[in-house]
């Protein structure tokens, strides 16, 4: 984004617009400002929001949420690369988060983690080649009592070993070969 | 709303109750395996039988065994099911008219069940979360009442201080004390904050209890708002619990409906709103100058202390800010006394503790049991100790800021004084128990990477200390480390301790420290021998 700032001298805010104004996504970003009045301290609800729309944020978007809330882009920027929950980055198609909580890592999450590396041949916050697999760690989703967790897709999954974590995402590694 | 329109709900409530009434877990832990398929099951299983008159299957808040889940049990008789499956609901309602189950059975008379004392999750379990007229039919929002019309705003606060009442969140600073100063500091304009960023890993206390009875938090922040003379609440949820938003969202809409949030709440002057802001992953927001500052849609940076939020927090305004179990507390204290609760506990740590068990340990799930339980029996009569009858080796308590507290220790009755004794803290509340496989150095490691990764960075002990810390600790596990380095070690956590801005960095060598404590042993294990020009290893050094 500091990039994209500094390579443009000229306002680029037209140009962005623009690419807003075709996309309806956009509209119901805008919308949801609107609900919470355009209030500053709403841009982390607003970024949610974002993230929700779009799966990621990029540069674009992060200008628009600036420019529609009135802040300046750097506290946008910096908000949204403060907190983890936030990504820049295109992700997969399918998720797989490995909980690294006290409790899931005692009962073996590392080897659960290290099992999908070795198979997927990325490592944790990394995404496959064919954008087909994003596999990112947790810092604990409270799930303890069921532990080690994985969550798929959103779905949380109890008492994972490594095998049943291999099995889970083969279908999704192994896609297009 | 007025009081009888309140005992009329409840009254409407506990009419319809039916004969036999079968409830489901429906918390994170159940919820994950596959509770709703068994509550849709069981419903129809219902229908299917024509039972639809005699039994209610009701979704309920944690039940507190999660490691059995999906837990069922049947009212009135009491009989617990676990790992129940879809396919099992015909033969379990079946059992309502003398049918037999192969369904494994739990016993509700186990000392898991019978050692708890619930205050703070009372209803949990009981009530449906999804619904107001379940908790009203609990008692709920008499509190609220009684205080709106009865008591002075000074009234409430000198009875939550009589009632020994301390901050659940972890440093156990006395509520009513925090309640007093912002009551007292003049402003047109104060905030309540609700602090459910349940960050420390191994954790879940908050959450179960946002999950199972989420307006006992909201009527809690309502009588603290009319305390400390506050018109506005915020819940700050961990984004990784949308569980807990959602129900937390539709009991705010629940509330509001009722008349029990809003303007002229119970006919009362007092106007109440809560709204709920949504964290984004960032273990520092635990913090409370840190969880204004995201509250405010900034980064969420700690800043240095005084001011205390109590006399300048939320854009300035003095601001409240309390744990999901201590607003919890609250309602009860007020429905039956502050003698009551201080009767519970210990001479300093008066009422309950609720504790996520887990790691290492048969029994895993949420217990509440009074203040000086003794951990002893916390892990081994209730948790039932290590499966395979392994040998405990520590308990870790305050997650990332607390310490290991060794099986020698387990006589130590739970309280804060008794815990901060031994290095550790009683931290929000996570319980992690760890056996002979655990090694010590590793624990220490991960969790000063934990620190490294959430450190902020706007403080340089906090932000270059624990990367430090953590490069000596992986040289310790790889055998690359010599004496001298194990002292470097030590030296950095007492300046980071002593350095650093706020809690993460201050509490980051507890971890550390902890372990040194009892554990040096490991640690001087897996130091390099320095070896003399001879290259013989040289004999013991210290």
């Amino acid at each position: 984004m500091i990039a994209t700032i500094s390579n443009t001298k000229k306002n680029r805010l037209p140009e962005i617009l623009e690419h807003a104004s075709g996309d309806k996504r956009f509209k119901i970003l805008e919308a949801h400002m609107k609900k919470h009045q355009f209030k500053h301290d709403a841009l982390i609800e607003v970024l949610h929001k974002a993230q929700e729309l779009f799966g990621y944020l990029e540069d674009d978007l992060l200008l628009f949420v600036a420019y529609k809330l009135k802040l300046p882009p750097s506290r946008v920027y910096g908000v949204a690369t403060f907190y983890h929950f936030f990504t820049l980055k295109p992700q997969g198609a399918h998720t797989c988060v490995v909980c690294m909580g006290t409790a899931c890592y005692v009962k073996g999450a590392d080897k659960v983690l290290a099992a999908i590396e070795q198979a997927a041949k990325i490592k944790a916050g990394g995404t496959t080649p064919d954008n087909q697999l994003s596999l990112m760690t947790a810092r604990c989703i409270g799930a303890c009592g069921i532990a080690p967790a994985v969550v798929y897709d959103g779905t949380v999954t109890p008492r994972q070993t490594p095998e049943l974590a291999v099995q889970h995402v083969k279908g999704w590694i192994d896609h297009g070969n | 709303m007025v009081i009888d329109d309140l005992n009329a709900i409840a009254e409407a409530e506990r009419a319809a109750r039916k004969k036999y009434t079968l409830r489901c877990c429906m918390a994170a832990g159940c919820h994950s395996s596959n509770s709703v398929a068994v509550k849709k099951a069981l419903e129809q299983a219902v229908k299917d039988a024509g039972l639809e008159d005699l039994v209610e299957v009701r979704g309920v808040g944690c039940m507190r065994l999660c490691c059995q889940g999906p837990l069922v049990q049947v009212d009135p008789d009491g009989t617990l099911y676990e790992k129940v499956r879809p396919e099992d609901s015909a033969s379990l309602v079946g059992t309502l008219r003398g049918g037999t189950t192969h369904v494994q059975k739990g016993d509700p008379n186990s000392p898991f069940f019978t050692e708890q004392l619930s205050i703070v999750l009372a209803n949990s379990g009981y009530i449906d979360p999804e619904r107001i007229e379940s908790y009203i039919a609990a008692d709920g929002y008499r509190a609220l009442h009684d205080v709106l019309r009865e008591m002075t705003p000074k009234e409430v606060v000198d009875e939550i201080i009589k009632s020994g009442l301390r901050g659940r969140g972890g440093a156990g600073f006395p509520t009513g004390l925090k309640w007093g100063t912002v009551a007292k500091t003049e402003s047109a304009q104060k905030y309540v904050i609700c602090n459910a960023d349940e960050g420390d890993p191994g954790a879940f206390m908050d959450r179960s209890v946002l999950e199972s009875d989420p307006h006992s938090i909201l009527e809690g922040m309502a009588i603290a708002g009319y305390a400390v003379g506050a018109n506005q609440g915020f819940v700050y949820v961990r984004a990784e619990y949308p569980l807990a938003i959602s129900r937390l969202q539709n009991a705010i809409k629940q509330a509001k409906q009722r008349g029990l949030l809003g303007s002229g709440i119970f006919e009362s002057p007092f106007t109440f709103n809560i709204d709920v802001r949504i964290g984004a992953g960032a273990f520092v927001c635990g913090e409370e100058t840190a969880l204004m500052m995201s509250v405010e849609g900034k980064r969420g940076t700690p800043r240095p202390r005084p001011p205390f939020p109590a006399e300048s927090g939320l854009w300035g305004c003095p601001t409240l800010i309390n744990n999901v179990e201590t607003f919890a507390n609250v309602a009860p204290i007020l429905r039956k006394g502050a003698d009551w609760f201080a009767s519970i506990g210990t001479e300093k740590s008066k009422g309950t503790k609720v504790f996520a068990l887990a790691g290492k340990i048969t029994n895993t799930g949420l217990i509440e049991v009074p203040m000086g339980t003794k951990l002893r029996d916390i892990v081994e009569k209730m948790g039932g100790g290590a499966p395979d009858g392994a040998p405990i080796k520590a308990v870790q308590t305050g997650g990332p800021s607390g310490g290991c507290i060794p099986a020698e220790a387990l006589d130590t009755p739970v309280d804060y004084e008794s815990l901060a004794s031994l290095g550790s803290i009683m931290g929000s509340g996570g319980m992690i128990v760890m056996d002979d496989a655990t090694r010590m150095v590793d624990v220490a490691r991960f969790f000063m990477e934990f620190c490294m990764d959430e450190s902020c960075g706007k403080c340089v002990p906090c932000r270059a200390g624990t990367v430090q810390m953590h490069s000596l600790l992986e040289k310790i596990l790889n055998r690359e480390a010599t004496a001298a380095d194990l002292q470097r070690l030590e030296e950095l956590c007492q300046m980071v301790r002593d350095t650093s801005l706020c809690g993460l960095g201050q509490t980051a060598p507890n971890p550390v420290l902890s372990t040194l404590r009892f554990f040096r042993s490991e640690y001087e294990e897996l130091l390099k021998k320095e070896t003399a020009h001879n290259g013989e290893p040289r004999a013991a050094i210290r």
